[in-house]
């Protein structure tokens, strides 16, 4: 996974090429230097996205990308991943201006491209060792986050992570033509190199959890979302349904390089439609996204849904599955149904959609097993309750952020987040080891 | 003001101290007029006239030879050069131009001249300029680098006796007339005109290039331009100059004792900057840097957008508006104390970048706030909180992505409009009319500075101090 395979690297080439440096220079020119900008007040980690920007301009790369690592330690995957449109890039005044917003997140791309290449490293704001250990479940962005804001801090910190490698979602999650599995990975080593441990295969349970907690004054919870909801229909169970998640990581790490045959992809959210633009990628013949809603109720971002439309994806809109009819091993068909606004069957619209794929996307689950079993830590529909300005949950030893106090957001969202939890710690550590 | 515009539009031929040219657009002396090949194309393109690079004992030029300062993404703002004179044979050019002056007999062919400063050397290139065709001579006494180490070029124009008496030579054998080309390297411009004036030169041209070093090569810590590991000051030119030349060809313009007709030059690459130059008293105008970036093709737009203003001003010829800013400038002496304006935002253009507040807090007088929806009223600075204190608020917000799955967002972000406690306000009491807010603010007419009758009758700083008394 530290090198793309072949086939992956060439199908999943970057959406946003990367900047050449003059044509860098010149769109970072083009920023107006806003005062406290809209767009750095957009940024849930607060860049200052004027500041790194002008850095840029000024040809001090070096002192651009620590800018945007003071305020957010992902700043690479970000820069690639975030959803700029509705964030940053999406509050820019240049949106007033009858103009086009200024690119922040390709700029932010390259300072940080810059960075690595040069063999950047992160800076510890604090020099030695001083007393206080955290435990952070999960190793996904909102632990790193943490970990990475304790360790430059000066704490002992340890990340237990069920997977074999780190980085949640941001490694095995979000489409590689944003971000490549080893980009995420390059970004982590420098977390690693701050003395971050990082316990690889073990799945964190109750009985680990009272271990963790005698041996650590503070435990950060960025245990992200489960498994994504099946499909409740007959036939559901066949071998031929696959999980978006589970499809996504699978090519990800190139246990996958082909399909074949037509896709049905069930639901569409921004999952459903990383699935879709995959499924085409890899070589379906035909993806057709099968949503049982109207369009203007479709959770995915507006972006997202051009995007799949520019790959050849098709949409189903108001369509629900009824049932997998298979031959065998082989499916045959989606039987659907068309459904009206209140989402019930129209009489005789029965139709079967051929396909050799089906792929869920309706949702993850929350980790509820593992939640529950938090002693003292009050959940809300399967979410932790946190005090937001110190990701505080309702008990003081547990800190939590990311997608399982969020219900499933962003990576930067779950970046801000343990960054917030980890000042916090900071702070009563402090105050507990005078 | 409509009278006088034929129906055929405006007329843009000029004559310029007894040189008739069919506009007022002359490529200065420089690479752009190195030869006869590209002096005709340059007519072909629309160029009234041109001067020739400047001949005299032929020289050699280094490699390389020019830099540049680009700002902001934006090439050659400033250019500059350490080339010295034509580098072709004297007998080459003047054969050129004879070639040029055959062809091209409307067009004004001026010959720039720079020889050592002796009598006979003078008269000789005097002579053998005008015998082979040109209209004019330019006598160049500005050149900044170089010439001068040989005691030419600005050695020349900075001393008023030489630059008198080389003017004087070349008039006793000149038959066309003499344009004395005026260097910008000295502290005050007139007294060179002046010396000009008295040794009987038909006319001046300014300004020449400004000493200078554009910049440092910060690998190799060498200057630019780079000649094997050395550099030396050249002249600087191109849009950059543009004010100092207004304001030295004003200076020469509004003094009496030096008063000539002038060709403008500095800084000028659209029919805007040429007709502020024929507004501060030029007869014509002379381009060198627009040229050698975008080629000859830009005189076709000086032309037709110049008509076209003069048209809608109802300028028939040059002639009708040269000068008529001059009156208009003024000392500071004689400005009206009593005038007020203030900065007035217009909360349907602005975008909110708050660069206005910014520039007014750190850079002006305090009185730009973002408090239109709460907050202090009008009044001293300490009841408003400081830039600082925003941008710390901001910083302690939590902010999250809108996902429109979670959260009832208008799916795109939002687009629409500035929100209004990113609109910032002027306390107009406290308001000084400096003008730096509508500098900076970067959507036009957004920012509009508006008189504020003071009900006092104008004063002068001079009118004011007239019976000794000095107030404020
Ligand atoms: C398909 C898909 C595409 C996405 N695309 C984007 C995108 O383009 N841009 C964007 O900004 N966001 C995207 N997201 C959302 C983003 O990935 C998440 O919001 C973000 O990763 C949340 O971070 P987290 O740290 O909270 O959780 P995760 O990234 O989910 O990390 C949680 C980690 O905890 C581990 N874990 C869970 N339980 C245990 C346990 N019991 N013991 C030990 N370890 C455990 C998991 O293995 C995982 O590594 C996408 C999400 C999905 C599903
Ligand atoms: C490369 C170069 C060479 C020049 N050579 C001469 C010259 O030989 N004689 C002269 O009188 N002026 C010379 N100049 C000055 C120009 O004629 C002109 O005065 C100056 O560049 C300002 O005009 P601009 O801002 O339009 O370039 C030269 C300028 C440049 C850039
Ligand atoms: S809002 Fe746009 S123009 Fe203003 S600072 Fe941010 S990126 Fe630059
Ligand atoms: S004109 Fe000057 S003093 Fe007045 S608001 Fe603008 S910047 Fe401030
Ligand atoms: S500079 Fe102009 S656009 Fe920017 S905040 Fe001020 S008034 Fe608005």
């Amino acid at each position: 996974m530290r090198e793309q395979h072949p086939i992956i690297a060439e199908r999943f080439r970057d959406l946003h090429p990367p900047f050449a440096p003059q044509a860098a220079v010149v769109e970072a020119n083009r920023c107006l230097n806003c005062f406290d900008a809209p767009c750095t007040a957009a940024c849930p980690t607060h860049i200052d996205v004027p500041k790194f920007i002008k850095k840029i301009a000024s040809g001090n790369l070096n002192g651009s990308a620590r800018t945007i690592l003071d305020a957010n330690v992902l700043g690479a995957s970000c820069s690639r991943v975030c959803p700029v449109d509705v964030l940053c890039e999406g509050a820019c005044v240049m949106n007033h201006h009858n103009e086009q917003p200024i690119e922040i997140g390709r700029l932010q791309r390259f300072a940080m491209d810059a960075f690595h290449a040069r063999g950047g490293k992160l800076t510890k704001k604090f020099e030695g060792r001083r007393e206080g250990k955290v435990a952070c479940i999960g190793a996904g962005p909102a632990s790193l986050a943490c970990a990475a804001e304790l360790a430059q801090q000066g704490f002992a910190v340890t990340v237990f992570e069920r997977r074999p490698l780190p980085g949640g979602l941001n490694t095995y999650g979000v489409a590689e033509y944003k971000l490549p599995a080893w980009s995420s990975l390059r970004e982590i080593e420098l977390i690693e190199e701050l003395g971050v441990e990082f316990r690889f295969g073990v799945e964190i349970d109750a009985e680990k959890l009272a271990e963790i907690e005698r041996d650590f004054d503070f435990v950060f919870i960025g245990v992200g979302l489960g498994a994504g909801h099946g499909l409740k229909v007959p036939g559901g169970d066949h071998s031929g349904v696959v999980d978006a998640l589970g499809f996504i990581a699978a090519y990800k790490t190139a246990k996958i390089t082909h399909t074949a045959g037509k896709v049905a992809v069930i639901g569409a959210g921004n999952t459903a439609i990383d699935a879709a633009n995959a499924a085409l990628r890899l070589g379906a013949e035909e993806v057709s996204i099968v949503y049982r809603r109207k369009r203007e109720s479709m959770s995915a971002f507006e972006f997202e849904y051009e995007h799949a439309k520019q790959e050849g994806a098709r949409f189903l809109w108001q369509t629900m599955p009824v049932r997998v009819s298979a031959d065998g091993g082989m499916l045959e068909f989606l039987d659907c149904t068309r459904v009206d606004d209140a989402l019930r069957p129209v009489a005789g619209s029965e139709f079967s959609l051929a396909c050799d794929l089906i792929i869920t996307a309706v949702g993850q689950s929350p980790l509820v097993e593992l939640l529950e079993s938090l002693k003292g830590v009050a959940l809300d529909k399967g979410r932790v309750v946190v005090e937001p300005r110190t990701g505080q949950t309702t008990n003081p030893k547990y800190f939590a952020g990311g997608d399982c106090v969020n219900g499933g957001r962003e990576v930067v969202d779950a970046v801000a987040d343990g960054k917030r939890a980890a000042i916090a710690m900071v702070h009563e550590l402090e105050a507990a080891y005078v | 003001m409509s009278e006088g515009v034929s129906d055929r539009g405006p007329n843009l031929a000029v004559n310029f101290a007894g040189i008739a040219s069919p506009n007022p657009f002359w490529l200065a002396s420089a690479p752009p007029t190195n030869c006869g090949e590209q002096v005709m194309r340059a007519f072909d393109a629309g160029w009234g006239g041109a001067v020739w690079k400047t001949i005299g004992e032929q020289v050699t030029n280094t490699a390389s030879r020019y830099s540049s300062i680009d700002w902001e993404g934006r090439r050659m703002m400033g250019f500059n050069n350490i080339e010295l004179i034509s580098d072709r044979p004297l007998e080459v050019n003047l054969r050129e131009i004879t070639e040029v002056k055959k062809r091209y007999p409307k067009n004004a062919v001026i010959a720039s001249l720079m020889v050592e400063s002796k009598r006979e050397a003078w008269h000789r290139i005097v002579q053998q300029a005008e015998d082979a065709g040109s209209d004019g001579l330019e006598l160049n006494f500005g050149c900044p680098h170089g010439m001068s180490e040989r005691g030419m070029g600005s050695a020349v124009g900075q001393v008023p006796e030489y630059a008198e008496m080389i003017t004087a030579w070349v008039k006793e054998k000149a038959r066309t007339p003499v344009i004395v080309k005026l260097t910008p390297n000295i502290s005050d411009i007139r007294v060179i005109a002046r010396a000009a004036k008295r040794a009987g030169a038909d006319a001046v041209s300014a300004i020449n290039t400004i000493n200078s070093i554009t910049g440092i090569d910060l690998d190799t810590l060498t200057p630019r331009p780079n000649v094997d590991g050395k550099s030396s000051h050249g002249g600087y030119c191109g849009p950059a100059v543009k004010p100092i030349a207004l304001n030295m060809v004003q200076q020469v313009a509004g003094d009496a004792e030096g008063a000539l007709p002038i060709s403008g030059i500095g800084g000028i690459a659209t029919w805007r900057d040429a007709a502020e130059f024929f507004l501060l008293g030029c007869g014509t105008v002379q381009v060198c840097t627009a040229a050698m970036h975008y080629g000859y093709r830009i005189v076709e737009d000086m032309i037709e957008g110049l008509e076209g203003w003069m048209s809608e001003k109802g300028f028939a010829s040059i002639e009708d508006f040269r000068g008529r800013s001059l009156p208009r400038v003024t000392e500071w002496k004689h400005l009206n104390l009593n005038y007020k304006i203030v900065a007035r935002i217009d909360e349907a253009k602005c975008i909110g970048c708050d660069l206005c507040y910014i520039a007014c807090w750190d850079g002006a007088h305090q009185c730009i706030h973002r408090d239109r929806i709460s907050g202090p009223v009008d009044g001293p600075v300490e009841l408003h909180p400081p830039p600082p204190a925003l941008e710390a608020a901001t910083r302690a917000t939590i902010a999250v992505t809108p996902i429109p799955k979670l959260d009832a967002v208008s799916r795109n972000g939002s687009k629409n409009v500035t929100p209004i406690e990113r609109i910032p306000r002027v306390d107009e009491t406290e308001c000084v009319g400096c003008n730096l807010c509508s500098l900076v603010c970067p959507v036009e007419e957004c920012i509009t500075m508006v008189e504020v009758p003071t009900g006092l009758a104008p004063e002068t700083w001079e009118e004011r101090t007239r019976g000794g008394v000095v107030r404020g």
